[in-house]
């Protein structure tokens, strides 16, 4: 896929394949297109060229886009939010069941039941019925991940989940990533947390002015003595 | 007991009866239908039709453009010329309405337009229609962010229906004037008057204290 914006080229012939079970994560520089790739994926953004295909499901960008077709890949990839984006008028389990009931038109008993065993994975059950003013950042982001899990989407997509978290806030959310990325849940992780990377990701993807730089296995990525800019990208990021 | 004392408390009731009586039905009705036409322009302003938007842009500019006691004028002495002759409690319902709908219209506009954009965007990435974002989790958040502005718009129409005493309505103001044209107590009457009106909008501004306290439990 293409994706340009006024003047600016922030997708260049983009071309991946995601496979299920797999945890990607995503990294590269400020501006690389890092979470513009992850928004066209849940099409936040709509590229102005190229396919996108889940399953057996294809979209062509090049032609108009109907609303059905948009709404089916956005129920089959959730994305959760570095600002977290929890419905404030909602309690914690309202929030995590209003995408199934409102959306897949689900039951709202059984929801509730569901969105309760979410809660209990995520570790925040006993939060269930406070809203999100009353929790703190890193409770508000599991929150949220219980919500994308939820809509039991075939991809999970996540834009820097922890970068508005204080550190000892980003370890419980890490930990909740690690899990999920354990139970072979396939998700696509945009992050700048290298620790993480290397020891939840699958395979790396590391992008540069809207190209892919390096997509390979995590070891191959961090055990890279050939790329000169990923070596130095390793290293800049390890004296933050 | 002093001759004012005595206008004054045998004009209690006949100014609040008529504060009763129009004051009050004419400020709730203007303000059902104000509300109305106020979401539905703040919507279609902050839509994509262009045309629609043209339209419901232009009326707001007229009606916030102009003063209500000439809009007044135009809908019930002028329009008549024109061959649409309105009583004057339907004039001052369209007036009303439209005078308050294009202020508040802008009040929803703005309380819409502070709802942070991560909220469509979390809505819609859960797949939901515009309708169902709308419905679901902007309006909710509407309710609340515009509850004092758009209070505020009440307030000025309740006052502003005392210009309606000028196209013939017996509202509380010329009920008022009437009473000062035959005591000749300009100061104790219009005070009267004043106080009157002074009462409904703190009635006003108690509800919405309670609204905005049950709008807000989730802050
Ligand atoms: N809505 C937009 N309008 C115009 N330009 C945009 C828009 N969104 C992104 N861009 C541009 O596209 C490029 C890629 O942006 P993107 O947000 O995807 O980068 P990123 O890799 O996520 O960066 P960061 O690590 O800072 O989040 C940047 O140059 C950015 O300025
Ligand atoms: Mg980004």
């Amino acid at each position: 896929m293409n994706k340009s914006f006024s003047n600016h080229h922030a997708l260049k012939d983009i071309n991946i394949q995601f496979n299920k079970g797999e945890t990607t994560v995503i990294l590269g520089p400020s501006g690389s297109g890092k979470s513009t790739l992850l928004r066209c994926i849940n099409l936040l953004e709509i590229p102005q060229t190229g396919t996108l295909e889940i399953d057996s499901f294809k979209i062509d960008f090049t032609q108009k886009l109907s609303q059905k077709d948009k709404l089916l890949i956005r129920q089959n990839t959730a994305m959760v939010f570095q600002s977290f984006n929890l419905f404030p008028h909602m309690t914690v389990l309202e929030n995590v069941i209003e995408g199934p009931i409102t959306v897949l038109k689900k039951d709202k008993s059984s929801m509730i039941h569901i969105g309760e065993q979410l809660l209990e994975k995520v570790g925040l059950l006993h939060k269930k019925d406070s809203y999100p003013s009353q929790l703190s950042g890193g409770q508000q982001q599991r929150v949220a991940i219980a919500r994308a899990l939820a809509m039991e989407p075939k991809f999970l997509l996540f834009d820097e989940p922890t970068s508005a978290l204080d550190p000892e806030l980003e370890g419980e959310v890490l930990k909740v990533l690690k899990a999920l990325a354990e139970e072979q849940k396939s998700m696509i992780i945009v992050t700048h947390n290298l620790n993480f990377a290397r020891v939840a990701a699958d395979r790396i993807l590391f992008l540069e002015n809207g190209e892919i730089l390096f997509d390979g296995r995590t070891d191959e990525f961090f055990n890279n003595t050939e790329n000169e800019r990923i070596i130095s990208f390793i290293q800049s990021m390890q004296f933050i | 007991m002093s001759r004012e004392l005595e206008i004054v408390l045998n004009s209690i009731w006949p100014v609040l009866k008529a504060g009763l009586a129009v004051t009050i039905p004419l400020s709730l009705i203007s303000f059902a239908i104000a509300l109305v036409i106020a979401v539905i322009t703040a919507l279609v302003k902050l839509s994509n039709f262009k045309i629609l938007k043209l339209i419901f842009s232009t009326y707001v500019w007229i009606f916030r453009g102009t003063p209500l006691l000439v809009q007044l004028f135009l809908v019930f002495y002028g329009l008549p010329k024109a061959g649409v002759t309105l009583d004057p409690w339907t004039a001052a319902i369209i007036t009303f309405s439209l005078n308050t709908g294009a202020y508040a219209s802008e009040s929803i506009r703005a309380s819409i337009l502070s709802i942070p954009k991560g909220q469509w965007e979390a809505a819609e990435s859960l797949g939901m229609t515009y309708w169902q974002v709308l419905r679901r989790v902007i309006a909710p958040q509407t309710v609340r962010i515009s509850l004092p502005p758009v209070t505020n718009d009440f307030i000025d129409l309740v006052k502003g229906t005392s210009l309606a005493a000028s196209i013939t309505i017996a509202e509380m103001f010329m009920i008022g004037q009437q009473i000062v044209a035959f005591t000749y107590e300009p100061l104790a009457i219009y005070a009267l008057v004043a106080v009157i009106y002074l009462m409904f909008v703190s009635i006003l501004t108690f509800i919405q204290g309670r609204l905005e306290k049950v709008a807000s439990k989730y802050i």
